[in-house]
């Protein structure tokens, strides 16, 4: 199994304590680690080679604090220097660009299999929410169906598709939809190309062609983050023949490190504009480098589960309210476990952090599932306002009716009217939320296990409904 | 274009790469230096083998070329044998016994729709009675790229609604197609991220579904794998495995300048053999492995004289 950097770099310095200095003899073995855990992230062999040379130049000579280890000093350094080299010189690089004319074009290229045509949706999606007017244009007549897969997505987000026509070519479709897309009341457009490899002439002519005739503002590279070494050559070959404005990095809920995408920023400048995640039509964000760097060393994507959590809590008005904690109701609780569900799925949130492949296994075993929070919620909607807000009304009768309501068994009421009343116990003693929310995990087969104390920063009034997250 | 030569030229690229690394290292005489050993290791992952298995291959090369007595030690003879001697000994032959089903796993976009679109038209070249089942109800209009793929290679189809549940149409589909005779039965299913348990519970969902619906019929379970795939592709094969014990690889997209090095890392790891190789998006695009051919044009001959 893959270790992180940190682990690695710590295994390094367990024999060099007291050191005040990091020196050549100690930076030699470090870096080696650092190669490796590069190389297993398939940052590619030269960009991997660089980026040594970087580190020692910058390590060298280095004081260590003497609150640091020379291992948390190295770690340090290579991690800001990873988010150096991810984050884009001009501030603006990393941003859609939108043509003075409308419409605007988003040329999206790359390999069969990465995602094109789901990270075009849900490119239509983003621009629609952000009250653009995008259109999608399928010009990938070569994979079967999919035009049909681009018309049914955009059906489902209600963007309009242009489809080619009486034996339109690629560059037909991309030229009628740019004519006609005012029209239609568009004024983005979406090329969907088909994939292609870089070595086929005549595919790489047909895409350099719709990029002379129709010059998009945009032209992105959409990239798998399970990419291998031969992710430069791919990205260097496209962008010789389309000046590539940014990449995609897609499939990014994957538990691959992703150190292609690094590979390629690096060598080309081209800078990474969103990662997809999720199958979902709202699974695009934005760039982040940080959590980037983070990801390549194995480090846990922290800072997206950080801010996930951060919006629920500006979403949730009702426990700011909440002022004493003898008010706490099932109200509360129902908002509670709402809020849990709007965070994602535990799936989605375990796999965000730090842990190897069979800690997050063991984590997503204890979780409460989803099925289950489900049922939470339908035991807690059975009941009437007046019973969420008194539930001491909730005798044998009422018990009855809400288990029948939510087809639930009775003794799951009575269990969750048992959780209550610990979490209620535990806020009068503590009176935190955060510790009601550390409860809330606990609802599980085997109880979340706590695993460090509370959100990292802390949630101060927050939603803290995340069972036990590491603290760092 | 025959199809070794397409299988072939697309391997040309990292031909070339490990060719200059031999290169380098025949250029240093018939002492075998360290630093020449280091750039062909290197040289492997550059082709995504991953550096604990290059380094393990290169450990090979430099024992066996030291037993070597012959005059001039021919480091890419060495080199070519330790890769096949991992691939070979996991290579059993392979013929899909009447009836048989095939499943078709793995992640999104590694092109388990085309492989199984070409399988069924090699299937049915060989005069099988070839089904194809459409498992993957998830992705929009999966289901008509796959009714596409059943009407080039002529052969039966069935699938459900689309957002069926994926058990329900396999078992459907095997059933009926068992009772209309069908001997070679293809089961498409939806791209799936290893780390997502829900899908992987439903893929085993799937697989047991099969069993019921086909008692007693051989059962090979393939993981596509895009050639395209780094070193996540090992993190890949062991949750498919371990979820429903894997039986073989396909090797995707080779037609490219990737190499899928890593199905050497995973015949070591894994023992699986790979199956067939996609070098096209041609319905006749789909090789037999052969751990030689891959090899060679892994390790060309040429290497050794261009010393």
């Amino acid at each position: 199994m893959f270790e992180n950097l940190t682990d690695r770099i710590q295994k390094v310095f367990k024999n060099l304590r007291g050191q005040g200095k990091i020196t050549e003899a100690n930076i030699e073995e470090t870096l080696k680690e650092v190669r490796l855990a590069l190389l297993e992230a398939d940052v590619n062999v030269e960009t991997t080679k660089l980026f040594l040379e970087k580190i020692k130049v910058k390590a060298l000579g280095k004081e260590v604090a003497l609150s640091l280890s020379p291992g948390q000093v190295m770690i340090k350094i290579v991690h800001e220097e990873l988010i150096q080299l991810l984050t884009p010189k001009d501030k603006t690089a990393n941003k859609l660009k939108f043509a003075p004319a409308p419409p605007t074009l988003i040329l999206l290229a790359g390999l069969q299999g990465t995602g094109k045509t789901t990270t075009a949706a849900k490119l239509a999606a983003w621009l629609k929410k952000d009250g653009r007017k995008p259109g999608l244009v399928a010009a990938d007549l070569v994979r079967p169906a999919a035009i049909e897969q681009l018309a049914t997505l955009g059906k489902e987000i209600g963007v309009p598709v242009f489809r080619p026509e009486n034996g339109e070519k690629a560059l037909d479709v991309c030229t009628r939809a740019v004519k006609t897309a005012l029209q239609n009341d568009c004024n983005i457009l979406i090329l969907d190309t088909a994939g292609r490899l870089q070595i086929d002439e005549e595919m790489m002519n047909e895409i350099a062609e719709i990029q002379k005739k129709l010059k998009p503002t945009n032209i992105m590279l959409v990239v798998d983050a399970m990419t291998g070494q031969n992710a430069v050559q791919v990205a260097q070959a496209f962008h010789a023949r389309l000046p590539l404005t940014g990449l995609v990095l897609t499939k990014a809920d994957g538990d691959a490190r992703g150190g292609a995408i690094f590979s390629i920023t690096s060598v080309t400048g081209v800078p990474i504009q969103f990662v997809g995640v999720s199958e979902k039509m709202d699974g695009l964000e934005a760039f982040y480098p940080d959590r980037m760097a983070s990801r390549i060393l194995g480090m846990g994507d922290m800072l997206t589960l950080i801010e996930k959590a951060e919006e629920v809590a500006r979403q949730s008005e009702m426990t700011k309210k909440l002022s004493k904690p003898s008010d706490f109701n099932l109200d509360h609780m129902l908002e509670q476990i709402q809020q849990l569900t709007k965070m994602g799925s535990m799936e989605d949130i375990i796999s965000m952090l730090p842990g190897d492949h069979a800690q997050k296994k063991q984590m997503m075993a204890q979780a409460p599932d989803a099925k289950r929070i489900k049922r939470m919620e339908a035991i807690l909607l059975s009941m009437t306002k007046k019973e969420r807000q008194f539930p001491q009304l909730l005798d044998g009768s009422r018990r009855r009716r809400i288990s029948q309501g939510s087809g639930t068994r009775p003794d799951e009421v009575n269990t969750l009217l048992k959780q209550y009343d610990m979490m209620k116990k535990v806020m009068k003693k503590g009176g935190m939320m955060q510790k009601a929310s550390n409860l809330m995990g606990g609802m599980g087969k085997g109880g979340f296990p706590p695993m460090g104390g509370g959100m990292p920063g802390g949630f101060p009034g927050g939603p803290g409904n995340f069972p036990g997250l590491p603290g760092r | 274009m025959g199809l070794f030569d397409k299988f072939k030229n697309g391997l040309f690229k990292t031909a070339q790469q490990l060719t200059s690394g031999l290169e380098t290292v025949l250029k240093g005489g018939p002492a075998i230096s360290r630093q020449a050993l280091e750039a062909l290791e290197e040289t492997l992952v550059r082709a995504d083998m991953g550096a604990p298995t290059a380094r393990a291959i290169i450990h090979e090369v430099e024992e066996s070329a030291k037993k070597d007595t012959t005059h001039k030690v021919h480091l890419a003879n060495h080199l070519r044998k330790a890769i096949l001697g991992k691939l070979e000994s996991v290579q059993t032959p392979f013929a899909l016994p009447k009836p048989g089903i095939i499943l078709l796993v793995g992640v999104n976009g590694a092109g388990k729709t085309t492989t199984t679109g070409k399988l069924a038209a090699r299937f049915a070249g060989e005069g099988r009675k070839v089904l194809l089942a459409a498992g993957d109800t998830f992705r929009a209009a999966a289901e008509e790229q796959l009714t596409e793929w059943a009407q080039r290679a002529k052969v039966e189809f069935i699938r459900g609604a689309h957002g069926a549940a994926p058990s329900a149409v396999v078992f459907d589909a095997l059933q009926s197609g068992l009772a209309h005779g069908a001997d070679c039965l293809l089961v498409d299913t939806a791209g799936r991220l290893h780390n997502r348990s829900n899908l992987m519970e439903e893929l085993r969902k799937i697989v047991r579904v099969a069993e019921k619906a086909a008692p007693g019929v051989h059962q090979e379970k393939w993981l596509v794998l895009d050639a395209n795939t780094g070193q996540n592709a090992m993190n890949q094969a062991r949750e498919f495995n371990k979820e429903v014990g894997l039986t073989g690889l396909v090797l995707t997209k080779i037609d490219g300048t990737a190499k899928g090095g890593i199905v050497v890392a995973l015949a070591g790891e894994l023992g699986l053999p790979v199956r067939f190789l996609g070098v096209g998006e041609q319905m006749d695009d789909l090789v037999p492995f052969d751990p030689g051919l891959f090899v060679e044009a892994l390790v060309p001959v040429e290497a050794e004289h261009s010393s």
